[in-house]
């Protein structure tokens, strides 16, 4: 029962500290509140901005918890997601004339193995090199955003536009979008993203590789002594966590853009460490904390429009504040766990 | 004492006097004000160039006319969309959108709300309900170019431009075939900030560019590059050397400094817009800035009185009246290709 009220508390908390200081800048809480729930929820539209949203950070959600599970910290989500789109697009854009079933099996299987390289690298390296992964993740994301833009600009470009993208792909690699949401980009990656989480509900808990995760992840010395190999499982972990950041592609350029477009993602990355944490790394919580951080994205732009001192700025305010409540509580159950032992 | 006026007014004139004021009362909602919703490119209000421009354009407007104005600032580049379309789907009348980035995002809104009218500054979008204000750079371009190549002493002018995109490129072309008009044998050292949106956001990489181009003899530097060009300023300031400024009037920025500023009257396109709008003017189609229609021009203040010397400027108002009466043709970049 404590671990679904403590998140709870922690976004009341949030949202009580965000309203104060919304407040503070002259604005009724109440209205930004109805504001915030109205631009969510509002219309079919609305609602479907939000899904839209939240399908990247369930995805990056999910694979900052599954590393956390091996006991890893994957900040390299971001560079993950970028490779993934980016490996999508190319294929897209290389061989434009491929018919449907086809093309998007194939761009998304390139997004998928572009992610899982890029996860697996930092994995190898913790395991054989022993260096941390944090800062090798980090490392990578710059490399990442590199190549990113080498790609884009240099061997893929675009002619027919001034902004930083790929050559769009070719009509048969997009797929279906539902058009219950009034024109929102909600395509099949969301049911995707639902489906990737019950996998690895069932990978974590129903599987001799998931336990072979966990328990690397709670103790290291216990699962090398029970004879799991910590390397691999460590390597396989932060391969499976790239792999699912890099699905973040097939939503975005297969979905939406139907191309790579350099600075897509408004930090979806380090969003998913946010919704693991609030989710307390289930992939049930992971899916409800993406629903409230793509809710919250997408009520917080319509802040801007509809108040009079909510700018651009505050309503990140209003984000980081929640987050910071968040994982706050974390350090909170943390420091407690240490107190313990 | 009005009591006592209204008293004294005939019945039947009382009654038509009611009658009247209650018209008045119920035609109110029919003068509505005309609402103007502008979405902001990721630079921000506070860009004080492109994007700034702008917003004071629109807020001259909202002054003049009594209109009222929203603005937004973008955040991630699938926000342009739903923001345009928030405008929309609400009682804006006119919507526009700042910036060649958000090109797709009007062309899809503007077809799925065609009674509505948009507007998009440096973007061509043919809708019967988008005007699209196109502006003319490489002449603008041209002349800072002559007067860089005029003012500069080393015979070595210098150009920081933002993101290397074919916009900026027409500047950078333009600058060149003025400064070449003056004195075929300048030098000119072009440098990019970079390739990506951030390029128009990152002052320290801009001021880099420029100390590395003072330091090889360059005395005088265009920077065309959003934000990142006030790090060109800085670096002007450290070496007390000149700079130039783009879009907005940024002279008063460093004075003395700043040898003058390529005007791209953005605020003036957008201001005209909305009034025609207000007026049930509105026309779609493509609208050129350009020399011309004072669209595009060059600054001329108290700020930089003391350095843009009137030789320089009289041979280059000489260069306008050339340009706008056709007997000079500028290289125009996206023709070229």
């Amino acid at each position: 029962m404590r671990k679904i009220l403590q998140p709870i508390l922690a976004v009341v908390l949030g949202l009580t500290l965000g309203l104060g200081v919304t407040w503070i800048a002259g604005e009724s809480p109440w209205h930004v509140l109805r504001i915030l729930g109205r631009g969510a929820f509002g219309s079919s539209y609305d609602f479907g901005m939000t899904l839209f949203y939240a399908t990247p950070l369930i995805f990056t959600g999910l694979s900052v918890a599954v590393a956390f599970h091996a006991g890893l910290f994957n900040i390299g989500a971001e560079g993950q997601l970028t490779l993934g789109a980016l490996a999508a697009a190319a294929v897209g854009a290389l061989w434009p004339g491929l018919p449907a079933p086809l093309a998007p099996v194939l761009a998304g299987v390139a997004a998928i193995v572009a992610g899982t390289c890029w996860g697996a690298i930092p994995g190898w390296l913790r395991a054989r090199r022993g260096s941390h992964e944090v800062i090798n993740t980090i490392m990578l994301n710059f490399v990442a955003a590199g190549l990113a833009s080498y790609v884009a600009l240099y061997l893929l470009k675009n002619p027919d536009s001034q902004n930083p993208e790929t050559r769009p792909m070719g009509a048969g690699y997009l797929i279906h979008q539902f058009g219950f949401f009034g024109g929102a980009p909600v395509s099949a990656a969301l049911p995707l993203a639902v489906g990737t989480a019950f996998l690895i509900w069932m990978l974590l808990w129903k599987t001799a590789l998931g336990f072979e995760i966990r328990a690397v992840g709670q103790s290291e010395s216990a699962a090398r002594v029970a004879g799991i190999d910590t390397g691999k499982i460590r390597i396989l972990a932060m391969a499976i966590a790239g792999g699912l950041a890099g699905l973040v592609g097939i939503g975005e350029v297969l979905g939406n853009a139907g191309k790579f477009r350099l600075g897509f993602s408004p930090d979806y990355g380090f969003l998913g460490i946010a919704v693991a944490l609030l989710g307390r790394n289930q992939p049930l919580g992971v899916v409800a904390a993406a629903l409230l951080f793509g809710a919250l994205h997408k009520g917080t732009a319509d802040l801007d429009m509809e108040t009079e001192h909510v700018t651009r700025e505050l309503s990140l305010v209003l984000q980081a504040l929640i987050i910071l409540s968040v994982s706050a509580e974390g350090l909170w159950s943390w420091m407690k766990k240490r107190g313990q032992t | 004492m009005q009591r006592f006026l209204w008293d004294s007014i005939k019945q039947p004139v009382r009654v038509a006097l009611l009658c009247v004021a209650g018209l008045v009362v119920s035609l109110q909602p029919a003068f509505a004000e005309f609402k103007v919703g502008l979405v902001l490119d990721r630079g921000g209000k506070d860009d004080k160039s492109f994007n700034s421009s702008a917003y004071e354009g629109a807020t001259e407007a909202k002054k003049k006319l009594g209109i009222f104005l929203k603005y937004v600032e973008a955040t991630d580049d699938n926000a342009y969309e739903s923001q345009l379309r928030a405008f929309a789907q609400r009682d804006f009348d006119l919507i526009i959108g700042i910036g060649f980035a958000q090109k797709e995002a009007i062309k899809k809104i503007a077809a799925q709300f065609p009674q509505k009218h948009f507007a998009i500054v440096d973007a061509q979008v043919d809708a019967p309900n988008v005007r699209s204000l196109m502006f003319e750079e490489h002449e603008g371009a041209y002349l800072i170019g002559a007067i860089a190549a005029m003012t500069s002493k080393t015979g070595k002018i210098g150009f920081v431009g933002g993101m290397d995109i074919p916009l900026i490129r027409r500047f950078a072309m333009g600058y060149e075939a003025g400064a070449k008009k003056i004195n075929p044998q300048v030098t000119i050292v072009a440098n990019y900030v970079g390739v990506t949106s951030e390029a128009w956001n990152n002052p320290p990489k801009g001021k880099e560019l420029a100390m590395t181009q003072y330091d090889g003899g360059v005395d005088v530097i265009f920077a065309a590059a959003g934000a990142s060009g006030l790090g060109v300023f800085d670096a002007a300031e450290e070496r007390k050397k000149f700079a130039i400024g783009v879009d907005a009037n940024q002279d008063w920025t460093k004075p003395g400094l700043i040898l003058t500023s390529m005007l791209k009257r953005v605020d003036e396109a957008v201001r005209s817009t909305i009034e025609e709008a207000q007026a049930a003017k509105f026309t779609g189609g493509v609208k050129r800035f350009g020399l011309a229609n004072k669209g595009i021009d060059y600054s001329f203040d108290q700020y930089n009185a003391s350095v843009l010397t009137e030789a320089v400027r009289k041979r280059a108002d000489e260069l306008k009246a050339e340009i706008i009466a056709g007997t000079i043709t500028v290289p125009d970049y996206y023709k070229k290709q």
